[in-house]
């Protein structure tokens, strides 16, 4: 993960302009580097049985999927919503209705329902994204939380939702012992689909005009990007990834209720995550929701006070916002740069940024 | 030579500000036209009519026929009419290429737009040759906002360039740049005019303007008061009055002084 390099997309403006030596071999270290991480993924629950662990690691795995799609729009398009728990309480609520009303037994027919909360959550995501991206900025945001106070409300008060009773999810009859690994691999498929997405979206013509947008939304308008249409397609495809990551949620969890699955904290702790790890970069949401996840988990596990953990990321915020506004990756990649290029400078008795170069970099590769 | 941009009657009132009103102007096919007038004389607005930008409260505006009042800005683009700000603006945090192929027009639906690549290699060919006509190559994997003020220039000159359009609006491409680099921009207009495109210009700096120009409109108070040559504009009385003066009183003001 550290040798990512620095992002393209939350790069300063003073980053040096020139592609500097070895690219090459950075990719390919890059390449190995995401390898390696997958791997560690995969053999995780086989390594650590312990089920405690395993349940950290599919709540991990279910906000690493969240603070990337949630990423994917707002690290791209420059818009901030805190209103995705929507797409998550909705992704929740269609596996637990459809279970409900199918008499379904829990078991491995039920990952089948995830697919389906997605697309539950993509039909809540058109006219909810239509309605709020008419505004911008602040405007946007504000929007975003009532219309996602508006759907908890619904969820307390509509019959087919049973109010705050909530609804029971049937319970697979999986023995204990790997009962939380098949959770485990489902979420990480998941993961895995929501990772390639992003990374397709960054690579392609419609991620180009989403950090268009994000630098100046008016001129790209008169530039022949179709901004509104640009804007819904990247909310809906972070919605409904979203949604699918909620429904593994409430399968998980076995239970559903309106203040956990529209939970307001939700967004903040997503979005804690993206900042923390670098907005807008494929690895940094990953990164800050694998070190924040735990955290809060093992304070709630460890001292059963499940608001310790508000405190810590209040102070962590804090830390991220005075000390790297940009976020880990985006810095650390700087400084992996900066200290390249003066150990090429020694080599060379000479400033590397002073020699000009024609070499073009590729698109989407170079700057991730 | 026929009428190839086509502002007719155009009306627009911020409030109870009165912008634009009755406003006409031609741009005849292959020419430069310049615009000048005082400042708030509603040049800019004009523009941002013109392109979609703001929608007019009465008047049309026509490119080669085509009725584009109340086209969005992406589709006056498409239509193949390209502009540029008075206060350049580029996108900052990417690099010049992919600024320049933001500017690439495709005809695809969303699902294809998401799942193909940012360009093609004719694509980026296109973008690199573009970037060599206006000297930015070497810059092109540097980030968009660490260039100069008349390099940003140059570039969103470009960019415009890269869906090939018939018509070019720039609004004041001389305004805060160095003599050098106004030379450097005035020979990449005439250039491109040789090949047939027809610019549309807003300038303050007289000498360009009436150097560059094949006919001046003058505007005065949101309408086009003059439209001629440059050495008829330069000896038209009303002109001098639109610069100096506001109406009637000032002008006496200016005789009692």
């Amino acid at each position: 993960m550290s040798a990512r390099r620095e992002s393209g997309v939350a790069a300063s403006p003073d980053a040096p302009a020139v592609p500097l030596g070895g690219s090459g071999r950075r990719r390919a270290a890059i390449g190995a580097a995401w390898i390696a991480f997958g791997a560690a993924l995969i053999v995780f629950p086989v390594v650590f049985s312990n089920p405690t662990v395993t349940t950290i690691g599919v709540f991990t795995l279910v906000y690493m999927t969240s603070a990337t799609a949630w990423n994917g729009f707002a690290g791209f398009s420059g818009y901030v919503p805190l209103g995705h728990a929507v797409f998550f309480g909705v992704g929740g609520y269609t596996l637990a209705l459809v279970a409900l009303h199918l008499n379904m037994a829990g078991g491995y027919a039920m990952f089948a329902l995830v697919p389906l909360g997605g697309i539950a959550a993509a039909v809540i995501a058109v006219p909810f994204g239509l309605i709020a991206l008419r505004t911008r900025r602040h405007t946007f945001v504000v929007i975003t939380i009532a219309v996602f106070f508006i759907v908890q409300l619904l969820a307390f008060n509509l019959g087919f939702t049973q109010g705050s009773s909530g609804v029971q999810i049937p319970t697979p009859l999986w023995t204990a012992a790997t009962f939380n690994d098949r959770f485990y691999y489902a979420a990480l498929i998941v993961l895995a689909l929501a990772v390639l997405v992003v990374w397709g979206i960054r690579r392609s013509r419609f991620g180009l005009q989403l950090l268009a947008i994000r630098d100046d939304e008016d001129r790209a308008r008169g530039l022949g990007v179709k901004v509104q249409r640009v804007k819904l397609v990247g909310f809906v495809l972070s919605g409904v990834t979203v949604g699918m990551a909620g429904g593994i949620y409430a399968f998980f969890v076995g239970q559903i209720y309106p203040q956990f699955a529209f939970d307001p904290l939700f967004d903040v702790t997503v979005a804690l995550m993206a900042f923390f790890g670098g907005l807008g970069t494929i690895s940094g949401p990953l990164l800050g929701a694998l070190l924040l996840e735990p955290i809060q988990q093992y304070l709630t596990l460890q001292y059963s006070v499940g608001s310790l953990y508000l405190i810590i990321y209040g102070a962590l915020f804090l830390v991220v916002i005075l000390a790297m506004p940009r976020g880990v990756i985006p810095t650390a990649g700087e400084y992996l740069q900066m200290r390249r290029a003066r150990r090429v400078e020694r080599a060379d008795g000479r400033s590397p940024a002073a020699t000009p170069s024609v070499e073009v970099a590729p698109l989407g590769r170079a700057s991730r | 030579m026929s009428a190839h941009l086509e502002v007719e009657g155009v009306s627009k009132a911020f409030g109870g500000l009165r912008a634009l009103s009755l406003c006409s102007l031609s741009v005849e096919k292959g020419s430069i036209a310049g615009l000048i007038g005082p400042n708030g004389s509603g040049k800019t607005t004009l523009f941002n009519v013109i392109t979609g930008y703001v929608r007019p409260d009465a008047g049309t505006v026509t490119l080669g026929g085509t009725p584009i009042t109340s086209a969005r800005p992406d589709e006056v683009f498409a239509l193949g009419l390209g502009r540029t700000f008075q206060l350049t603006r580029i996108f900052a945090r990417l690099t010049v290429l992919e600024n320049m192929l933001v500017a690439t027009q495709r005809k695809e639906g969303w699902l294809r737009s998401v799942a193909r690549p940012a360009a093609s290699s004719a694509e980026q060919r296109r973008a690199i040759e573009l970037l060599d006509f206006v000297g930015l190559t070497r810059l092109a994997s540097a980030k968009a906002g660490t260039l100069s003020y008349g390099q940003r220039k140059l570039l969103e000159l470009a960019y415009v360039l890269v869906a090939d359009p018939s018509v070019i609006l720039l609004d004041e491409p001389a305004g805060g740049v160095n003599p050098t680099l106004i030379n450097e921009i005035r020979e990449r207009i005439l250039a491109l005019n040789s090949e047939g495109k027809t610019f549309l210009v807003v300038e303050h700096n007289m000498e360009f303007v009436m150097g560059l120009c094949h006919t001046v409109t003058v505007m005065h108070q949101g309408s086009a008061i003059v439209t001629g040559t440059p050495d008829a504009v330069r000896s038209d009385p009303r002109v001098l009055d639109a610069y100096l003066g506001g109406g009637e009183e000032q002008d006496d003001d200016i005789a009692v002084g």
